[in-house]
């Protein structure tokens, strides 16, 4: 039996629907992420596991109980704020132990468990100080404490690095894969920075308007892509419009506009005249001045339209013969001062294997 | 501009405006206390004209008079009392409405806010003058009060000149200087403070008294001594509402200088007070800051 079990739910504010018919079902012991857009209806999900919010629609059920009518504080699920929510009042030791207070926890259990809580994130010696005192990073680590003190059946984490630079993020991340298996609480992440999630996650539901788009494992997520939303806002993705011309023993041709003919595998159950778009990620394409790789079924002649550098990679450009654009990635690996291969207006092949990319029908 | 010239460009105008309305007057008094009262009112020469008969320099004769006397003290003492029990009430009554106002909706509480601060558009004694009406024999509110007062028994009491006119006319002035300091602190609290202390297993009471009270407990601080000060020195209202034994320290401020025209022995009375209202200022200041918030 799944630990939550969300059924059909459904949030209105006025015309407006926050969260759209959403069903998960997520087992104990999961690292889940709500991954999606600003607005998508995250928080306002979130809220209502919680129990800060009640849906108009379906219902949410832990640990096989409905949920209707047990307020937050009698739910045993936790949230970690987006502003971490630590009492300015209190030193990092009572704000620890607020909620072993709030449950009757015998006076005597109180330090040996707040001892044992901030050594799992590593914050022992600051009892004493105020959450002013702390820097952002262990301020996160204070709300983590508090939040899993009493390990809850359910933790959920609304954006919780978002506030921190890129560096401490990076490391925060590793800290809280380590921290969620020692503990072994669920998880209910939600970021709207999908490499955040996809490094993060056993399973990611994609989310859009209030509605999940796709459920799946992080790799197949990044990979197959179900549609052009999720292969759009996960990663860097290259849509090209295209019409299915032909399908034979699971291979199929497109027409691809602006482009041209495009063998591509993976058909199963496609027919021949489905509309829709070939998702292709920059990374799967080659590039040379003339490509020599077998592989490359599809293969196309173009110019370097123009380029992005960001030190480790650089994403070209490529406008190819018949006018289509395409993104290419390229590890800058090249020996020597000069990392990048090509300028702008130099002439290139460009090429990539027929399973590379996955046709999404419209 | 210098540093040193730019500090003083800054804290100049409010330095000056100390110097000008705190430091000066005060000054002005310690030394009225300390002086001989004039023959006519008002005071002595400090420096004689070498007329044996005429009084001049200084003298700690007035404040020998103030401890000589247990009156003066027990006055104080009863101006004390009173000014605390204000306080209190103010406290109890502003807290929730405080709270109502910082919680209610954005729209609202501008509105509200003004409906707090609408009595100070009339003025002071006029507004007393009401609460004579209102607490008057005849009025409806005494024959209610006394009527429920009835039915169990008891013999019916005078509402007006009584120490309870006095404490309502008290409380219901200073109310507005409660409300505002508790508003201004409630209205910037963090909801989410809540929600994390109800996420974590608190019931409202336990959110009420773990989080929402001590931090607003600047907001009491600072309306407690916004109510007990002004209420401690007040004369006015007890002159109004108070009837004949009603009187306060401030009573008794106001007669020396108006009526008895002693201004040595007012300054050593208002001196006193002054001591007093800023060691309970100085006291409020410190229990916050020691409380750190
Ligand atoms: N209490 C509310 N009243 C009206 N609209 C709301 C309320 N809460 C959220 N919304 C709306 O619902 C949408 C989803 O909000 P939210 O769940 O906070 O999105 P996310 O967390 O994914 O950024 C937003 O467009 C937001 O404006
Ligand atoms: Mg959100």
């Amino acid at each position: 039996m799944a630990l939550l079990e969300i059924r059909d739910v459904t949030r209105r504010f006025g015309d407006f629907v926050a969260v759209d018919g959403v069903s998960l079902s997520i087992g104990a012991g999961e690292f889940f992420t709500l991954l999606g857009p600003s607005g998508c209806g995250k928080t306002t999900l979130l809220r209502m596991i919680a129990g800060f919010d009640q849906p108009d629609a379906g219902s949410i059920e832990i640990d096989g109980k409905n949920t209707v009518g047990v307020p937050p504080e009698e739910r045993n699920v936790h949230t970690v704020f987006q502003s971490y929510a630590l009492f300015p009042h209190m030193t990092v030791e009572q704000n620890v132990s607020f909620p072993l207070r709030m449950s009757k926890c015998p006076q005597a259990e109180l330090a040996p468990r707040v001892r044992e809580a901030l050594e799992d994130v590593s914050l022992l010696g600051m009892e004493k100080r105020y959450p002013n005192e702390l820097s952002g990073g262990q301020r996160q680590r204070v709300a983590l404490a508090r939040a899993l003190i009493n390990r809850p059946k359910l933790l959920l984490l609304d954006e919780p690095l978002a506030a921190l630079d890129a560096k401490l993020k990076e490391r925060m991340q590793l800290e809280l894969i380590t921290l969620q298996k020692e503990v072994g609480v669920t998880f209910i992440y939600v970021t709207h920075d999908q490499e955040e999630a996809l490094a993060l996650s056993h399973r990611i539901a994609v989310m859009n308007k209030g509605k999940v788009e796709q459920l799946d494992q992080p790799a197949t997520i990044y990979g197959f892509p179900k549609n052009r939303f999720v292969a759009d806002f996960i990663g860097e993705c290259n849509l090209l419009d295209c019409t299915v011309s032909a399908v034979t023993d699971g291979t199929m041709i497109l027409d691809v506009e602006q482009l041209g003919r495009v063998v591509a595998s993976g058909a199963n159950g496609t027919t021949a005249g489905t509309k829709g778009a070939l998702a292709l990620r920059p990374e799967k394409v080659s590039i040379a001045r003339e490509l020599t790789a077998e592989s490359c079924v599809n293969r196309f002649n173009g110019r370097i339209f123009d380029y992005l550098y960001t030190g480790d990679v650089t994403l070209y450009i490529v406008e190819v013969d018949n006018g289509r654009r395409v993104e290419v990635m390229l590890p800058n690996n090249a020996v020597g001062r000069s990392s990048k291969f090509f300028e702008p207006g130099d002439a290139v092949q460009i090429g990539w294997r027929d399973d590379a990319g996955s046709f999404l029908p419209d | 501009m210098s540093p040193r010239a730019q500090k003083w460009v800054i804290s100049g105008p409010p330095l000056g405006y100390l110097l000008i309305f705190f430091a000066i007057p005060t000054f002005i008094m310690v030394l009225a206390s300390f002086r001989f009262a004039g023959e006519f009112g008002g005071l002595a020469p400090l420096v004689g004209t070498g007329n044996p008969d005429e009084l001049s320099g200084l003298t700690f004769e007035n404040y020998q008079r103030f401890f000589e006397d247990t009156i003066y003290l027990e006055l104080f003492l009863k101006s004390f009392i009173y000014a605390t029990v204000t306080t209190l009430l103010c406290l109890g009554v502003a807290y929730p409405l405080a709270l109502m106002i910082a919680r209610s909706d954005k729209r609202w509480r501008e509105l509200l806010v003004l409906l707090v601060i609408l009595p100070f558009w009339s003025n002071f004694l006029i507004r007393v003058y009401a609460w004579m009406i209102i607490l008057g024999p005849q009025s409806g509110f005494a024959r209610a009060v006394n009527g429920v007062l009835g039915t169990f028994g008891a013999e019916p009491i005078p509402l007006l000149y009584s120490p309870i006119a006095v404490i309502i006319g008290l409380v219901y002035v200073h109310l507005p200087f409660m409300v505002l300091p508790l508003y201004v602190n409630l209205e910037k609290h963090d909801p989410a403070l809540l929600d994390a202390a109800q996420d974590l297993g608190a019931g409202a009471w336990q959110r009420f008294w773990k989080v929402t009270f001590p931090l607003s407990l600047p907001g009491v601080y600072a309306g407690a001594a916004l109510v007990f000060i002004p209420a401690l020195g007040i004369f006015a209202i007890p002159d109004i509402l108070g009837g004949t034994d009603g009187i306060l320290i401030g009573n008794v401020i106001k007669q020396q200088f108006l009526d008895a025209r002693d201004w040595p022995f007012g300054s050593v009375l208002s001196m006193v007070l002054t001591v007093l209202a800023i060691l309970f200022a100085g006291l409020a200041a410190w229990v916050a800051r020691h409380q750190r918030i």
